[in-house]
């Protein structure tokens, strides 16, 4: 990430040349005014396109679905799955990992891009927290539902009960539940915390009353005095501070899922890291997958440029090498370990019942991604948008792979099984996505998608100059 | 139904008090006032003349269905009345209880009464275990010869049968109901007219009887009624072996086996370690113990059509077609000196020469098995090569026949078919079975009675299956644990069937119905028995042999003697021509639900089968070979036909490819296809006797396969049954060598084992608990008989799923029997492998448990608790042996009250989203250990449960005692010193979960001729 550089500042010649060659952050021609006109007035004065009022109902719908879904769920118990013995855990699980995964990019775009003084972060942090949160949401769905009888899920949490009795530490689920609960806490906050001085700035713009007293409550009393400014920017660095570490171990903890378990294709120390660079991964895709239509159709372009394209491609890349390297680790040390469990396991992915969708995970994480080494490619939104696309069904098979085939023939043959989805696995994951589709929808209509603020202290004159 | 009730005596309670009145009564109080007005109710002289009521002298309520619902009121009203009172139904006559005495009745303890359980005749001596007149669990009858404390899977999953809510329920005639006296005088006027003919127009129809009792009825009846006619009939039958047995010695014979005395074993198609091969729970037991390999241990050839549990035990197994099992005979047989018409042996050659070379070495310590199935000729052979091997009167004894009616039932039901047509028959009474549905299709049973000329048609049986529709009237039936009877098991020794209810749906035994024929409605089965035995008493004190009786459960030197028999074995029949190319197809018995009569028994149509693990469904077994040159594939529906001078029969049915399975021959079970067997059986599989004919009942040539194209989902419980991974490595899952090079390297068994030590953490000290739980499962011993798993069912209250459940990897199982395959698919070695809960001391499934719902015991139990249970299915994730099962739905039935009696109260119905699976049975070790307290405290000492008195349900019920269970910390106990044995071996021991369930390996006696 060598060309990921502070723009503030460096106004050189020879910074301009190469500049020149790259799309800014910001194109020129903007203002303070222009900038908080253009993004606060897709919230209050543009009309209710009919193409909105079309997406929100169609993604309404899916949401319903979703409940039905959900309802029978419930009513029936979770052998409206495919699930059985041995694959005791399949659809739910791939996608609670899935989401959680596409919500790691939001806190990683806010926190440790802002610590590292990317600035061009200050176009996408907003959009891609509040997907990180509706990610999460989404996610945190699956683990309580998946249970046999979700209405005492709460017994995963510690608090005291007459029976006197704890949950049981030892179980990375457990740890799941804090991991989970922890990282959506701190989003929340964080995104909440980023969102107060633009809350300020509709509550002084909106003319309806209703939206006056809605972003007046919410604003907090932001007034923005210096001093404001000054508490906020401490409270956002050190909760920046805060989420940053979770963007580490929230996967990480998620990986304990599978790597405290003994199962062959789960049993290994790899997980961490390429958990944690595969939802970086995914993260960023889903960021591609939402910025590319919103700039297109709110005529954001100014905002965000070729340039955050291109950066978000980059972290892709990168992230997609990982990702391969943990691929080629897991299939070494499957033949070198020597591991009868293990070498079975890899011949299983290649050669078993499920050998199809590894070659097409491998297809879509590995081969098809490294058109992004091409630069117009990178540029190019609608082939961005179609390999982002790829690279989240990659992802969502690389979880299918580990949990379903890892879990379809562990050490007894005689208890080797097959999974197939039914219509309720299928219903239940396109609900989550058409639940996570209603609320972005409902989130670029009522609140900034682009941090006004933020953007502001891109231009050149929010530049403080040395008297 | 209301008419019949007021013809009764009505002493129900439920007469006196409502449950609807008592539920208003509670209703218009309110508070405090509740509880007064129940004490007020518990004092009211109503309630005290309940209470006084409560064991009545005869608990006449049980006898029509109207006081059954009466009873299910008055089981609302107890439990309305929670605690005040128990509701308790004893049957009506004097029943004596095994180990404690009545007057001991203690909620929670269960009592033991003995009994039986008859199949085609044999009787299956048993135990059943009573809670407060419930019968809930069914063991065998440790003192009796027959079973030695084993049973069969028919027998075990018999207790369903009688709490079957598909059960015939009432008296029925032209489909209304119908009472027990409308019945007895509907039948007197045809009686009568029937008596001034001598019954000449009567015929009775029942299955193979071996009940001293109802024999002398059935005489009784013929001599009043003398030119009426008895027939017999029941699908699986043994006429071949009746003939056989004709044709050897010019008379009827049984044969027995002595297995225990058995050096070399020779099956000729006999699957006798299978359920439902008379005398197999004792053949079992006598061939377990022959295999020891620390001793002298026994060789089995096996020569069979169809793979079995019998072949997958054998040293050395030969898949022949069942024509050429024939061929194979009389070469055998000429080769041993017999006269078998020498036949060309063609490549079986050098297999006969080592059997029989073996053979001669072991004279008088071998034994040759014919099935049933194969023609007389087989049997008669068997019969003329034990004796010239001088097995007779040392491994095979001659006695007189078990069955009361030794007749060739084929030819029984051919002459009724032809006296129904010719009008000759008036009166047909039937009792029990289902000729409509399992007759030969040739016979046309089934339009001959729907188009008969027989005016009157009594049908008397536990179903209102296909032939009672058929009938007039219908009769139900009382289950056997319903009844008072009598019959044989396969020595010939006399059980008594006492029942353990009063019937549920006021049922009549065959007793009952004979005794009406003959003008006695009134005469209850009891009394017939006891009436019956009092005659043939000699000795003096009646009272107490009988008593005695009753506690045994059986008549003691009952068994019939050995018979000196000679041969007059004069010429054989012509053998039969094996057309090389020709297709077999072999016609058999269900290993799970027999003839069909089982279809609605939810625990056998789910029990898989033992050499492919199908359930639900009966399958065209084809072997691999076969498959290949056809290019058919398992679950591709074929259809078959046979040719047939009364012209083709044609089937459809889908393929499972069975390994082992010989080529140019196809083998269908019987009993599927039922049109009418209830909630369970109707419509499951495919009807294969529409092939059978009389001519060919078990074995037909010429059949024809043809791909339909369709595809039929079929239901296996085992993922793969084979060890091999596909990557050309096998796991050694089942560790199996041969005698001789167990002999070289007798701990084969013991790789992959990490030593103790290999952890950082310190372990828990079990030495410090006084009992360390631990089981040792024979693998030698193992028969794969699933008798195990219905035993488990029974004890542990787990459910049935249903067949889709079981295609989706669901079914609840605690104990499974894995069955491998290994080498080539055409003549495999194959293996069984029980695998309950290994209570792993380093258990992978306690870890991973967010809230802690399954933890270790001081005592090494790896316990569930599913009240905790949130249902996150980590812990199976994480089992490596896969024995976790989960409620993915309610698979519990909550709702019908039968099962609501039926079910073990000492273990917790699990509802759905909980997890379970084996726990040693901890209910028992439970019981024992409180008992065994109890008894320290007052002899004021440390408590001990004695060693053998703790049994789990898979061990109890074990015929071959491969499973062994008990206190690991006590050096000598059984299971200390077997796991102390060489062969003792953990199941993926490398994983180093340290398991306390562990196998004994397997070891193989071949011989070294057939060695190659």
């Amino acid at each position: 990430m060598a060309d990921h550089r502070d723009e503030v500042g460096v106004a050189n010649e020879a910074a301009n040349e190469v500049a020149s060659q790259r799309s800014p952050v910001i194109e020129p021609g903007h203002t303070f005014a222009t900038i908080t006109d253009k993004i606060s007035s897709i919230v209050l004065t543009r009309p209710t396109s009919l193409g909105w009022v079309v997406g929100f109902g169609a993604g309404f719908l899916v949401t319903m679905m979703l409940l039905y879904a959900l309802a029978y769920l419930f009513v029936k118990g979770t052998g409206i799955w495919g699930i059985n013995i041995p694959i005791g855990w399949a659809f739910a699980i791939v996608n609670f990992v899935w989401w959680i995964g596409i919500g790691h990019a939001g806190t990683l775009i806010s926190a440790i891009l802002l610590l590292l003084r990317q600035s061009w972060r200050n176009s996408i942090n907003r959009f891609a927290e509040a997907m990180t949160l509706f990610a999460v949401a989404c996610a945190g769905i699956f683990p309580l539902v998946h249970t046999g009888r979700p209405w005492l899920a709460y017994w995963l949490f510690p608090y005291p009960n007459t029976m006197n009795y704890w949950p049981q530490f030892r179980s990375p689920l457990l740890w799941d539940v804090f991991a989970v609960s922890t990282y959506f806490t701190i989003s929340l906050l964080f995104w909440f915390i980023g969102l107060i001085p633009d809350l300020a700035t509709l509550r002084d713009r909106a003319e309806n009353k209703y939206a006056r007293i809605s972003y007046g409550l919410l604003a907090m009393g932001w007034r923005g005095s210096a001093r404001h400014w000054a508490r906020y920017e401490t409270a956002y660095l050190l909760l920046a501070g805060l989420a940053t570490p979770l963007v580490l171990s929230v996967h990480t903890v998620v990986s304990f899922d599978f790597a405290i378990a003994i199962v062959p294709g789960w049993h290994t120390t790899i997980f961490p890291p390429y958990f944690v660079a595969g939802a970086i991964y995914s993260g960023f895709a889903m960021v591609l997958m939402l910025a590319i239509p919103i700039r297109k159709i709110y005529g954001l372009e100014d905002f965000i440029t070729d340039r955050h394209l291109q950066n978000s491609a980059k972290v892709m890349l990168a992230t997609g090498w990982i990702v391969a390297y943990g691929y080629g680790i897991e299939a070494f040390m499957g033949w070198y370990g020597g591991n009868r469990y293990d070498q079975t396991l890899l011949w299983n992915r290649l050669h078993g019942p499920y050998a199809g969708l590894y070659y097409m995970l491998l297809a879509c994480n590995i081969f098809i991604p490294q058109l992004l080494w091409i630069r117009k490619m990178r540029t190019n939104p609608v082939w961005l948008f179609l390999i982002s696309f790829v690279i989240l069904v990659g992802m969502w098979l690389e979880r299918f792979v580990i949990i379903v085939i890892s879990l379809s023939r562990d050490f007894l043959t005689s208890s080797w099984g097959m999974y197939y989805p039914t219509r309720w696995d299928w219903m239940t994951f396109f609900g989550t996505i058409g639940m996570f589709l209603t609320a972005m929808f409902l989130f670029v209509r009522i609140l900034p998608m682009i941090s006004i603020f933020e953007m502001r202290t891109l231009l050149p004159e929010a530049e403080v100059k040395p008297e | 139904m209301e008419n019949t009730k007021s013809k009764r005596e009505d002493v129900c309670p439920s007469k006196r008090i409502d449950r609807a009145a008592v539920e208003q009564q509670l209703k218009e109080t309110k508070g405090p006032e509740y509880w007064r007005s129940l004490e007020e109710l518990a004092g009211s002289p109503e309630f005290q003349d309940m209470l006084h009521r409560e064991f009545p002298k005869g608990a006449s309520e049980w006898l029509d269905s109207v006081s059954r619902r009466g009873f299910l009121q008055l089981m609302g009203a107890s439990l309305a009345m929670a605690g005040m009172t128990g509701c308790t139904k004893l049957p009506l006559q004097e029943i004596v209880p095994y180990v404690r005495q009545p007057e001991q009745v203690i909620p929670g303890v269960a009592m033991y009464y003995a009994t039986a359980f008859t199949l085609s005749g044999y009787a299956n001596p048993l135990l059943v275990e009573s809670h407060l007149g419930r019968p809930t669990k069914i063991e065998g009858n440790n003192l009796h010869p027959a079973s030695l404390g084993g049973t069969d899977v028919f027998a075990q999953a018999s207790i369903l049968g009688m709490y079957d809510p598909d059960r015939s329920q009432a008296i029925t005639h032209l489909g209304d109901v119908a009472s027990w006296s409308e019945f007895v005088n509907q039948i007197k006027g045809p009686l009568a007219v029937q008596k001034a003919l001598g019954g000449a127009g009567i015929r009775i129809l029942t299955q193979t009887i071996s009940s001293p009792t109802l024999k002398d009825q059935m005489q009784a009846f013929l001599a009043m009624y003398p030119k009426a006619k008895w027939h017999v009939y029941e699908p699986v039958n043994r006429d071949n072996v009746l003939e056989g047995a004709k044709l050897a010695f010019g008379e009827v014979l049984e044969t027995r086996y002595d297995l225990s005395n058995a050096d070399v074993i020779v099956s000729l198609d006999a699957d006798f370690l299978a359920a439902g091969f008379p005398g197999n729970v004792r053949y079992i037991r006598d061939f377990a113990k022959k295999r020891n390999p620390d001793a002298e241990m026994s060789r089995l050839y096996v020569v069979e059509s169809n793979p079995s549990s019998t072949g997958a035990k054998a040293d050395h197994r030969l898949p022949l077609r069942a024509v050429e099992i024939e061929h194979f005979a009389r070469a055998l047989a000429s080769a041993i000196g017999v006269n078998g018409g020498a036949m060309d042996s063609g490549n079986t050659a050098k297999f006969i020469k080592a059997v029989v070379g073996d053979l001669q070495k072991h004279k008088g310590s071998s034994v040759i098995i014919a099935g049933d199935h194969q023609p007389p000729a087989v049997h008669a052979l068997a019969h003329a090569m034990n004796a010239a091997l001088g097995n007779v009167g040392r491994t095979v004894v001659y006695a007189e026949p078990v069955d009361a009616n030794p007749v060739n039932q084929t030819e029984s039901l051919r002459d009724l078919v032809s006296d129904m047509r010719a009008g000759n028959v008036d009166l047909l009474v039937m009792l029990g079975g289902n000729p409509v549905y399992d007759a030969p299709a040739d016979l046309g049973f089934n339009d001959c009675l729907k188009n008969s000329k027989v005016a009157l048609r009594i049908y008397h049986g536990l179903y209102e299956n296909e032939t009672a529709e058929l009938c007039h009237w219908n009769i139900n039936e009382a289950h056997y644990l319903e009844a008072w009877s009598d019959g044989r098991a396969y020595d010939g020794t006399v059980s008594i069937v006492q029942p353990l209810i009063a019937p549920l749906y006021a049922g009549k035994s065959a007793h009952e119905m004979l005794s009406a024929l003959v003008g006695l409605p009134d005469a209850s089965g009891y009394d017939l028995l006891r009436a019956y035995w009092q005659k043939q008493h000699t000795g003096a004190e009646f009272e107490e042999w009988w008593r005695k009786t009753l506690n045994d459960g059986f008549i003691e030197g009952s068994a019939y003697t050995r018979k000196t028999v000679s041969l007059k074995l004069q010429s054989l029949p012509a053998a039969s021509a094996v057309d090389a190319d020709g297709l077999e197809v072999n016609m058999r018995r269900d290993p799970s639900i027999y003839d069909g009569q089982f279809a609605n028994n939810g625990w056998l149509q789910e029990l898989p089968k033992p050499m492919s693990k199908l359930t639900w469904d009966n399958a065209v077994l084809i072997g691999p070979k076969m498959a290949d040159r056809e290019g058919i594939k398992t679950m591709d529906v074929v259809a078959l036909e046979l040719g047939g001078r009364l012209g083709a029969r044609k089937i459809t049915g889908p393929v499972w490819i069975q390994a082992g399975h010989p080529d140019h021959s196809v083998t269908v079970h019987l009993g599927y296809g039922r049109r009418k067997a209830g909630r369970a059986g109707t419509g499951t599989g495919f009807d294969a006797y529409a092939l059978r004919t009389t001519n060919a009942l078990w074995i037909a040539t010429g059949g024809k396969l043809t791909k339909t194209g369709d595809q039929y989902q079929l239901a296996s419980t085992q993922g793969y049954q084979t060890m091999d991974t596909g990557d050309g490595e096998t796991r050694p899952l089942v560790r199996e060598t041969t005698l001789e090079e167990y002999r070289k390297d007798p701990k084969f068994a013991q790789v992959d084992e990490p030593p103790a030590a290999l952890t950082l953490y310190p372990g828990f000290d079990y030495k410090k608990s006084p009992d360390a739980w631990g089981m040792s499962i024979d693998l030698n011993s193992c028969v794969g008989c699933n008798n195990c798993i219905i035993a488990c069912q029974s004890e542990n209250n787990i459910a049935v799923v249903g067949k889709e459940q079981v295609v989706k990897g669901r079914h609840m199982h605690w104990i499974r029997v894995d069955a491998y395959y290994e080498g080539d698919r055409d003549a495999p070695k194959a293996y069984f492998q029980p695998v309950p809960c290994m209570q792993c001391e380093n258990a992978p499934c306690e870890l991973v448990c967010p809230v802690g719902a399954t933890v270790h015991s001081s005592e090494g139990l790896n316990d569930m608790v599913y009240n905790r249970c949130v249902g996150t299915r980590y812990c199976s994730n994480n089992c490596p042996y896969k024995v976790r099962r989960f409620n993915f739905l309610l698979f519990q039935d909550w709702e019908t009250p039968q099962y609501k009696l039926m079910r073990n109260p000492d273990v917790s119905v699990r509802s759905r989203g909980v997890m379970e699976k084996c726990s040693y049975c901890v209910q028992r070790v439970t019981e024992h250990r409180i008992n065994a307290e109890i008894a320290a405290v007052g002899e004021n000492r440390e408590f001990k449960i004695e060693d053998g008195s703790l049994q789990t349900a898979c061990q109890q019920s074990c015929p071959a005692d491969a499973i062994v269970f008990g206190n690991i910390n006590d050096p000598n106990s059984r299971v200390a010193r077997l796991k102390a044995q060489d062969r003792n071996y953990a199941l993926l021991a490398d994983l180093n979960t340290r398991p306390r369930t562990t196998y004994l390996a397997e070891i193989r006696n071949p011989n070294p001729e057939l060695e190659t």
